[in-house]
């Protein structure tokens, strides 16, 4: 007998570790995605589409899945976007597509990032091979890095009859959606068989081959015909504060989880994070998963400020995660054995200048207290790949702020060879996997205008 | 891939997939359009006697949230100038040469008129033509459209007509306001058509306002039949497709048929041509969402055939018609049982209510002490007492929850007709009771 369905999502002590560990959302069942799918007004010129970064016609996909053509409905999804299983779990869509949705004024938006998973997760489970490249041309290109960028070029370039080499310096492929995004936002099987689907395309991919370590980017220019640069960025920065040793780095802290045996974590009790964007959040909420009975976010201004999303802020508060607004750690104490055993905070005001649209913050004079702490994880963004960088800069690219600059239309950067995408370069705008994806579509166009003659069919590109 | 292409009497069309003789097959603009977007053929909005036309002329059901489920219309037939229609014609099949472009026709009952109207359309080089004998509204009161075609003699006598003039295949389209429709597709034949197609719109007013007390559609007022389509009359266009693919005389007469009546997806498109349909024709789908829904047409009749291991179209076009049947010939040896999965169930228990008020009061609510401290009553079938109607099955909200499973009855397998001719004496109620105690079937 159903039994009617209670949120236990306040009583994850209740669960076993690898059940608190499982997506969030369950996949949809046949009937919720067929009643969600026939609710689609399947609009013309719709306005879901405009707020895709990769141009997914999502009207089209979710009427396929009322008519009970999922396999086609995956077809339409990944002729645009090849990551789209990930898409559909890490895309902000109430920001993207459900935020267009005509349905929101009428009623309400319909689920499109559950039921693009939907369709994606049929093709994945059924292993369907839905594109056929094109005779190979000959043409030899390298991808360095195999996060959404790197792979969405690669196989774009691999369906247009590419020679695709992919070089990633960890142990697997994937980028940030195997290591970076929370298990149960996405769980590591659902990249990697992303992977196995863009290498089932021809792309070769070599792992554990560092770009400035294992080869260097002259080698990759005089062999390869083309380059596209997927670098990403780096580790989180230190907060150059007294102790910062003992400090966890974010990124890290959440890619154990992905890649180790959840049992195997040692967490502290009194969990403190630095930073307050989507990182910040994941960590905390993985925290209290893990079992923390105390989680609490620090960020140096309030909570209008806060770069996360909206409804991540809402579900790091649903899961019981504390925040500190306005409070900047300043020192941190080590008790004999060197362990942490708690942090310096100051109090901080806004003032009325801002920075990008956020105001800054100052530290309130004499509003220094003591707050226990077992463990301290920071994400407060990431540093920059600057050995890379110097690099490129000595072959003639323009790098600014850290970032590489490219052509906004075909992502070339000033070497002829060389393309880039993702978040190494995206110094304006957030950084996503979606747009990381198209990034990579549109360099793929960019090599194959560039490198063939323009007679054969084209990539679906966004200009 | 999958071979979509047809040969349909001499009319090559690269799928199945028409529009049918209607507003969105209206002009040069349309059906190219439509061809650009995957549209193997148009059957072009029928040309002919000059007419003039209403507002409003269309009429639709919304059904719990869907729209459209069925749209009935008042318009005639094409109120464009003749010549501009026969000019267009000639352009789309000079740009589309590989499509099918088949020109609907429909002229006052005189011999020379419809051998007029068939000899000037074929200089514009069309594929074929379809002859309206199915129009209910406007043209039939000037007897045109389904005044003919509810005549079988009439219905004859013009194909013949056209038959002595035609050098291009002729579909004969037939209405569905009849009693038989078997009886006009036979005349059709008679008349020497080298192909049917059905069904034309049905008879119908789609309602009335409750606060002004008018007809919808409302022309200024007042209203009148109108021919009703879309998704709504598929069980009806169905049900007449298979008894003329069915039928014998047709069989011997080896014509295709153009399957016609609530087509919207791919899966109507593939129960129509397992019935006996070799082209579709599609008018109110594309008048709700456009030509743009021929794509997951494609896509998922393709995915389909591949998935059955079909290589083409005519693998599979009439293979259920076996199937059908008549009470007479049916097994009452057979039966089938309602099975509830208990773990899928959710407790709405309208199978109970819909059991005991509307069938035969077979399945009973059992209490259930819930861990909250509440009860709960969920729904048992008495399986003896099931006479497998499918009611509850029918009713039930959940997928796979009520299942109709074939049970043994302990009944000779054997059919009415076979009965009433061995045991003719069953026709007396007392024999009945008496053979009924023999051969186990118990009426609740």
């Amino acid at each position: 007998m159903v039994e009617h369905v209670k949120s236990n999502r306040n009583k994850i002590w209740e669960l076993s570790l690898e059940d608190r560990f499982k997506e969030v959302y369950p996949p949809l069942s046949d009937k919720e995605a067929q009643t969600e799918a026939m609710r689609c007004l399947y609009c013309y010129d719709a306005p879901c589409i405009k707020a895709c970064p990769t141009d997914i016609d999502i009207p089209t996909f979710i009427r396929k899945i009322a008519t009970a053509n999922v396999k086609g409905s995956a077809k339409t999804i990944l002729q645009s976007n090849l990551l789209g299983g990930s898409c559909a779990r890490v895309c902000p869509t109430q920001e993207l597509c459900e935020g267009a949705c005509v349905m929101g004024s009428e009623h309400k938006p319909i689920m499109i990032g559950r039921l693009q998973r939907y369709a994606c997760d049929y093709s994945a489970s059924h292993n369907i091979q839905h594109f056929k490249p094109l005779p190979n041309n000959g043409l030899k290109v390298a991808i360095v890095g195999t996060g959404p960028a790197g792979l969405s070029c690669a196989g774009e370039l691999a369906k247009l009859g590419f020679n695709v080499t992919c070089f990633e310096k960890n142990n697997l492929a994937g980028g940030l959606s195997t290591y970076g995004i929370v298990v149960f936002r996405e769980p590591v099987e659902v990249s990697l068989a992303e992977v196995k689907q863009i290498e089932a395309l021809g792309v070769k991919i070599e792992t554990n081959k560092a770009l400035g370590k294992d080869f260097t980017l002259n080698q990759l220019i005089e062999k390869y015909d083309a380059v596209f640069l997927g670098i990403g960025l780096a580790n989180v920065p230190q907060l150059n504060i007294p102790n910062d040793k003992v400090v966890i780095d974010g990124l890290e802290f959440i890619a154990a989880t992905k890649i180790k045996d959840l049992n195997s974590l040692k967490i502290g009790k009194r969990i403190c994070i630095v930073g307050a964007g989507n990182t910040a959040i994941d960590c905390a909420t993985i925290a209290k998963r893990l079992g923390a009975p105390r989680v609490t976010i620090l960020y140096r201004r309030s909570e209008a400020e806060m770069p996360c999303y909206y409804f991540e802020y809402e579900f790091a508060l649903s899961e019981g995660v504390g925040f500190m607004f306005l409070t900047q750690p300043i020192g941190i104490n080590l008790d004999n054995n060197g362990h942490i055993e708690s942090i310096n905070c100051v109090r901080m005001d806004l003032q009325n200048e801002s920075i990008n649209g956020r105001r800054i913050s100052k530290p309130v004079p004499d509003s220094e207290f003591n707050l226990p702490c077992d463990m301290l994880i920071t994400a407060i963004g990431q540093n920059k790949h600057q050995d890379i960088l110097d690099n490129l800069n000595q072959i003639g690219i323009d790098i600014e702020s850290g970032y590489i600059m490219v052509d906004k239309h075909t992502n070339q950067t000033k070497h002829p060879k060389i393309y880039a995408g993702g978040d190494c370069i995206r110094i304006k705008g957030e950084a996503s996997t979606v747009a990381a994806v198209q990034d990579g579509k549109i360099a793929a166009q960019a090599i194959y205008e560039n490198l063939v003659s323009a007679k054969v069919k084209k990539v679906e590109v966004k200009k | 891939m999958v071979d979509l292409s047809i040969d349909f009497c001499g009319i090559k069309s690269p799928n199945p997939f028409w529009l049918a003789s209607a507003p969105p097959a209206n002009s040069a603009y349309q059906v190219q359009k439509a061809f650009e977007q995957g549209w193997g053929g148009a059957v072009w909005k029928t040309i002919g006697a000059p007419v003039l036309n209403v507002s409003n002329r269309y009429g639709t059901i919304d059904y719990k949230g869907a729209k459209i489920i069925g749209l009935n219309n008042v318009e005639l037939i094409s109120d464009r100038p003749i010549n501009t229609n026969l000019k267009e014609i000639s352009e789309v099949k000079r740009n589309f040469p590989n499509h099918a472009v088949i020109v609907s026709v429909m002229v006052e009952s005189k011999k020379e008129a419809w051998q007029e109207i068939i000899k000037r359309t074929e200089e514009t080089n069309c594929d074929g033509f379809e002859l309206n004998f199915g129009c209910p509204h406007g043209m039939s009161e000037r007897g045109m459209g389904s005044a003919m075609g509810q005549d079988p003699h009439y219905t004859q006598m013009v194909t013949q007509w056209v038959m002595e003039v035609a050098t291009k295949p002729v579909i004969v389209k037939l209405t569905p306001n009849i009693t038989d429709v078997v009886v006009p597709a036979r005349a059709a034949v008679a008349g020497g058509t080298n192909a049917l197609s059905l069904i034309n719109t049905i008879n119908s007013i789609m309602g009335v306002d409750l606060n002004t007390f008018e007809l919808r559609p409302n022309v200024g007022g007042k209203g009148g039949h109108g021919g009703y389509a879309g998704m709504a009359v598929k069980p009806i266009a169905l049900h007449m497709l298979s008894s003329v693919a069915n039928d014998s005389i047709i069989q011997q007469a080896k014509i295709p048929i153009s399957g016609i009546g609530g087509i919207e997806t791919w899966q109507d498109v593939a129960e129509f041509m397992l019935l006996g349909a070799t082209s579709v024709q599609v008018c109110t789908a594309v008048m709700h969402w456009g030509f743009r829904i021929v794509e997951d047409m494609i896509d998922g009749l393709s995915n389909w055939m591949e998935s059955k291991n079909f290589n083409t179209v005519y693998d599979f076009i009439g293979k259920s018609l076996p199937r059908i049947s008549s009470f007479g010939d049916f097994d009452l040896g057979f039966k089938s049982a309602a099975k509830i999965n208990q773990d899928k169930c959710i407790q709405c228990n309208l199978c109970f209510i819909a059991c005991n008020d509307a069938a035969h009061q077979c399945i009973d609510l059992q209490s259930m002490q819930m861990d909250e401290g509440f009860q709960k009553m969920f729904p048992v079938v008495r399986e003896n007492d099931c006479v497998g109607c499918a009611l509850c099955a029918s009713v039930c909200p959940v997928n796979d929850c009520i299942s109709m499973v074939e049970v043994e009855s302990h009944r000779p397998h054997i059919t009415w007709n076979e009965l009433i001719k061995t045991k003719p004496e069953v026709l007396e109620w007392d024999k009945m009771e008496e053979y009924r105690q023999k051969s186990n079937i118990h009426i609740h």
